[in-house]
């Protein structure tokens, strides 16, 4: 128990996931009706993007710009499951060839490419959402990382990248669908996926699996590991003449936020209903860099609170101003890096934090208030 | 390719062979800006094609202008607009780098961030400025049309147009760089700042204007595409996958690297867009690219500078 | 959560606050469950007053399909205030509510979702490319919404709960292939489009019209990337096979690209026949008239249309939103979605979705339109004319064909 203790970052560690975990599984479920909460779910999936980047650009110190095209594997990978089943023969009697995917056969196709066959396995796909991100994060990494290829220039390739791979998704839309994405997706394994009810338990799958994957980083940075990224994110030359392999390190964190991103990726196909290439590129793995900074880009529950505000904020804005938002989206990006650039968990630590305990040290010595019984627990 | 004669041929492969060069002096143009502003500085301009934007609203306005008060000015006023275009672009990003980017050079990957931020906030400019709709410039007659100097052979004078200016802003750019005093300091403050300011060079300075030229060649990239693409709100969007292409591929430190990665992309794109579709020409240049940046990541030609 | 019994595992506290939190959570599912299965009943409940009712409109205006878009958006916000000013839908005012999709799919989808389950709207007039539609159809069918889709499109779809007011493809390929065969005597055509559903589909359809009805010969087909730019080397090829007609579906800021290179390449309307299916007003005027003179669109409606009825739209429409604003086929079409709907609805004597639905497939409702009479056929299409246009320098295309009537045919056999 100690050493869980200790992997979640001691008692404030677990009280911020205990805050995070209350909001998600109490707070937005009672709070919420199904249609906002359906959104609060599409924006945690972008979470896993967020708490991907901050393992490897807050602790790892490198800055990818293309975790859309890890997001994109995960959540294309779920697609074409899910697309294979609302494509059975019966359903697609009317196409010039029935039982493959309705946009093949709008294109021209006529047999079902060699490599969706797999795809009718739930366990491939499920591994295909894991192995497939972990190996190309893995080919891409070991060729940047040991040649020593760092800093800006990693960004800006890994842009490139993200750029390519949309590109070529939208171009071979007999393969992919194109532009459209893959759309109308109905059921997983004979189970609605469109229904209410269902949204509510994928929301809660998603949740979990998000606090998993926190734990899962937190425990990473608890090894020894854990401590070399951070060694080498300041000082990596003298990690490497310590006798240590630096790449591996950073194909390893690598490795890990694309699978995280993956997860993500899959998780939005299943919420929202269809996967499109407009999540893929540069713009989204901007924004997704950019949840990471506002939620401050060391803290991995802070990641959660970035991605929500973000996205709240989209979302908000563009309904009150659908002409306008542009203007505050873009103020508020400049703002938090200007002003803020430790994000919210650094306004947290240098505003909040120091009243909060004011506050609490005085009323604990008069009454015990819900508060100090949630420290307690989460102790 | 039977039942062509001869003549038919060569006229097509001299075409050909022009349109690829056209395509590099787009790229190329295209890519200087951020190219210098990435390779001297190290920042990543992502606000770079609405800079572009800037230069190809400016050749509207300037066509508008002309049009209603003086039309006798209508032949020339095209070269005028892009001198305008020019300091138009040179003094926002003279106010960007005073105002934004001086604030984070200790944090290059942010200035990457409260740029993408500021292309955002520009793009809504432009849509309530100009509208939403794409406008389009009253172009001058002789840049429109074709040269024919054999009855087969047409080439497009808004390519050769494109061309010239290509040529003359990279020969400025090396004329700057390798030949100017300014040039010296900058290139001083690129290899040692520390020791460049302790020579009495104001290195605040030199990166104010060279960002600014980045940003003012942008702009004269944009006016000069007013003549083969569009002008609209998001226009400079179009180009800005294109323009990083070219700078990682060309190893960003070196001017000469961004001249080569223009000139192989835009060849094998031409000739491949040629003998397969435009579509799959485009996925094969893109999939070689990809190899290429795995094998070699630091691009074509690589960064002298210890980092 | 198992962080709640860590250290002080036996502390009551933690206990009590573990069963708490656990029972809070099934309530909230149970609940939420129920409020659920009551708000998807009420999404048939539809947001109507005594006075008012509720429609939403769900198009870009950011991004870049808002270049686009915007002229649907004015049409429709046009047509909705001329039916206010008329006294409404069955004595109610139409109150709108405008969501923007920001070019972006999922986005759409979303907008789609929040208009009919929060706001419970009547019917959304809105979408512009067939993606951002393929992305909201089936929160329309699950949520049992009214989308009114302005676009000419590719066909291969009819669905229950859209009126698709612009062409289905073959409406805009067999009558325009048929008019350019006949009177520039075209044998040889060199297809091209930018590479997404639209074109592929609508060349699928023109190829086999052109080799089995026309007789004639396709000798080029070429798919540009979307957002291509470079033309260089297709104009090349075109060169190179000499096609009598160019017949192109090229989109969005290619489109400029591709007439500004074809027109510095020497091909202009004096020298080559180009029939496009993707150049209305709004196109036009970003492309400049001067580099279209002499090339022919395909399209349902022009501005130029010299009807009583058009004079008055258009004027209309400028008196709105200004003297320059263009008006495309498109815009014309969104203009008819608000009408289109205000005669269901009569018809039904009802806002609801299912009674309008029958409405709308009873075949009788027709409306005067700014292109002229219109008949909404039971397939949810719009049975409509198809007219050629020849460019000219000001961005105005003279009409210099008119069809017959053509049977909207979703589902084509044979193609």
């Amino acid at each position: 128990m100690k050493a869980l203790g200790m992997i979640l970052g001691g008692k404030r560690g677990a009280m911020d996931l205990l805050v995070i975990a209350a909001l998600i599984f109490v707070v937005f479920p009672l709070g919420l009706d199904i249609f906002r909460l359906n959104l609060v779910g599409k924006y945690l999936t972008f979470a896993y993007c967020a708490v991907g980047l901050v393992m490897l650009w807050g602790y790892g110190g490198i800055l990818s710009l293309g975790q859309g095209v890890f997001f994109g594997i995960g959540g294309y990978c779920m697609a074409m499951f899910l697309k294979l089943e609302a494509s059975d023969p019966i359903s697609t009697a009317h196409q010039t060839t029935p039982g493959i995917p309705d946009f093949m056969d709008w294109n021209q196709v006529t047999q079902l490419p060699i490599f969706w066959e797999p795809f009718h396995s739930f366990i491939f796909t499920l591994l295909a959402i894991v192995a497939i991100p972990a190996l190309v994060a893995y080919i891409i990494g070991v060729s940047m990382f040991k040649r020593r290829v760092s800093g800006v220039y990693f960004s800006i390739i890994t842009q490139a990248i993200a750029a390519i791979v949309t590109i070529l998704v939208v171009g071979q839309q007999g393969f992919t669908g194109g532009i459209n994405g893959i759309t109308d997706l109905k059921t997983l394994h004979g189970w609605n996926i469109n229904t209410d009810f269902a949204k509510y338990v994928l929301y809660f799958v998603n949740g979990v699996l998000l606090l998993l994957s926190i734990v899962l980083s937190k425990l990473v940075l608890s090894t020894k590991l854990g401590r070399l990224l951070l060694a080498l994110r300041d000082k990596e030359d003298r990690v490497r003449f310590s006798g240590y392999d630096v790449a591996n390190f950073k194909v390893f964190v690598f490795c890990l936020a694309a699978v995280i991103s993956a997860i993500g990726g899959a998780m939005f196909t299943l919420q929202v209903g269809f996967m499109s290439p407009s999540i893929i590129g540069i713009v989204p793995s901007i924004e997704m860099v950019i949840f990471a900074a506002i939620g401050g880009r060391m803290s991995l529950v802070g990641a959660i609170y970035g991605a929500l505000l973000v996205n709240y904020g989209k979302t908000a804005f563009s309904e009150s101003f659908p002409t306008l938002w542009l203007f505050f989206m873009g103020l508020l990006f400049i703002g938090v890096v200007m002003v803020f650039p430790d994000g919210l968990s650094g306004l947290y630590k240098t505003h909040v934090e120091p009243r909060l305990r004011q506050i609490l040290r005085k009323q604990g010595k008069k009454t015990v208030s819900s508060k100090t019984s949630i420290e307690k627990a989460g102790a | 390719m039977d039942g062509y004669s001869l003549s038919d041929l060569f006229s097509i492969v001299v075409m050909q062979g022009f349109s690829g060069l056209s395509l590099f002096s787009v790229l190329l143009l295209m890519a200087l800006g951020l190219a210098i502003i990435f390779g001297q500085m190290g920042v990543i301009n992502m606000a770079h094609g609405e800079f572009m934007t800037i230069g190809a609203y400016t050749i509207y306005l300037t066509s508008k202008f002309t049009e209603s008060y003086l039309p006798s000015f209508m032949p020339y006023y095209f070269i005028a607009a892009i001198l305008a275009s020019f300091v138009i672009a040179f003094g926002a990003g003279y106010l960007l780098e005073f105002l934004l980017i001086r604030h984070l050079y200790k944090r290059p990957l942010d200035t990457l961030l409260a740029t993408w931020g500021l292309s955002l906030i520009l793009q809504q400019v432009f849509r309530s400025a100009f509208g939403a709709r794409e406008v389009s410039a009253t172009l001058p007659d002789w840049l429109m049309g074709s040269w024919k100097p054999t009855p087969s052979i047409d080439i497009p004078l808004n390519g050769l147009f494109v061309m010239a200016m290509s040529i003359l802003v990279t020969g400025l750019v090396g004329l700057f760089l390798f030949k100017s005093k300014w040039g010296l300091k900058v290139r001083a403050t690129t290899q040692n700042r520390i020791m460049a300011g302790a020579v009495g060079i104001n290195t605040k300075m030199v990166d104010r204007v060279t960002f600014a030229i980045g940003c003012g060649i942008a702009g004269v990239a944009g006016a000069c595409f007013t003549t083969i693409a569009s002008t609209g709100p998001t226009s400079g969007s179009l180009y800005i996958v294109d323009t990083f292409l070219v700078v990682v591929f060309g190893g960003t430190a070196s001017l000469f690297g961004t001249i080569a990665s223009a000139f192989s992309i835009a060849q094998a794109q031409s000739i491949l867009t040629f003998f397969l579709t435009n579509a799959m020409g485009k996925v094969v240049t893109l999939l070689t690219i990809i190899a290429i940046l795995m094998m070699r990541p630091e691009g074509l030609l690589r960064s002298k500078v210890r980092r | 959560m198992s962080l709640n019994s860590s250290r002080h595992g036996s502390s009551a506290g933690a206990r009590k606050l573990k069963q708490l939190l656990v029972k809070s959570v099934l309530a909230g599912v149970v609940a939420n469950g129920l409020f659920a299965v009551t708000s998807s009943q009420a999404a048939s409940h539809i947001a109507v007053t005594d006075k008012e009712v509720v429609v939403g409109q769900l198009h870009s205006s950011t991004g870049t399909m808002a270049i686009s878009e915007t002229g649907a958006i004015e049409a429709e916000q046009l047509a909705i205030s001329q039916i206010n000013a008329m006294g409404g839908v069955l004595g109610r005012k139409i109150r709108v509510i405008q969501e923007d999709g920001a070019s972006d799919w999922p986005t759409f989808a979303e907008k789609a979702k929040k208009l009919l389950e929060s706001d419970h709207v009547a019917a959304i007039f809105g979408c512009w490319t067939s993606a951002s539609r393929k992305a909201v159809l089936p929160v329309l069918e699950r949520d049992n919404g009214l989308l009114y889709y302005p676009t000419f499109y590719e066909g291969l779809e009819q669905s229950k709960n859209v009126v698709y007011t612009g062409q289905e493809a073959t409406q805009q390929v067999f009558a325009g292939l048929d008019w350019v065969a006949k009177t520039k005597n075209a044998k040889t055509f060199y297809l091209i489009g930018s590479d997404y559903i639209w074109p592929r589909t609508t060349m699928k359809l023109a190829r086999k019209y052109i080799e089995t009805v026309l007789h004639g010969k396709i000798v080029g087909e070429e798919y540009a990337a979307l957002g291509s730019t470079e033309f260089g080397s297709t104009i090349n090829k075109i060169r190179l096979k000499k096609p009598d007609v160019i017949y192109a579906a090229v989109v969005g800021g290619s489109n400029v690209s591709w007439f500004k290179q074809l027109k510095a390449a020497g091909i202009n309307g004096k020298n080559q026949t180009l029939l496009t299916l993707s150049v209305t007003e709004d196109e036009a005027k970003g492309i400049g008239g001067e580099n279209l003179v002499g090339f022919y669109s395909a399209m349902k409606y022009f501005e130029s249309l010299n009807t009583p009825e058009n004079k008055k739209f258009v004027s209309q429409f400028h008196a709105k939103w200004g003297a320059n604003a263009p008006i495309g086929d498109v815009t014309q079409a969104a203009y008819e979605g608000p009408w289109l709907w205000k005669k269901a609805v009569e018809m039904a004597g009802s806002f609801d979705t299912d009674k309008v639905v029958k409405a709308e497939e009873s075949g009788t409702i027709t409306f005067q339109a700014p292109e002229g009479l219109i008949y909404l056929e039971p397939n949810h299409h719009l049975k409509t004319k198809l007219r050629i246009g020849e460019w000219e320098a000001n961005g105005q295309a003279k009409i210099v064909y008119t069809s017959d009537y053509i049977m909207p045919n979703p589902y084509p056999k044979g193609y």
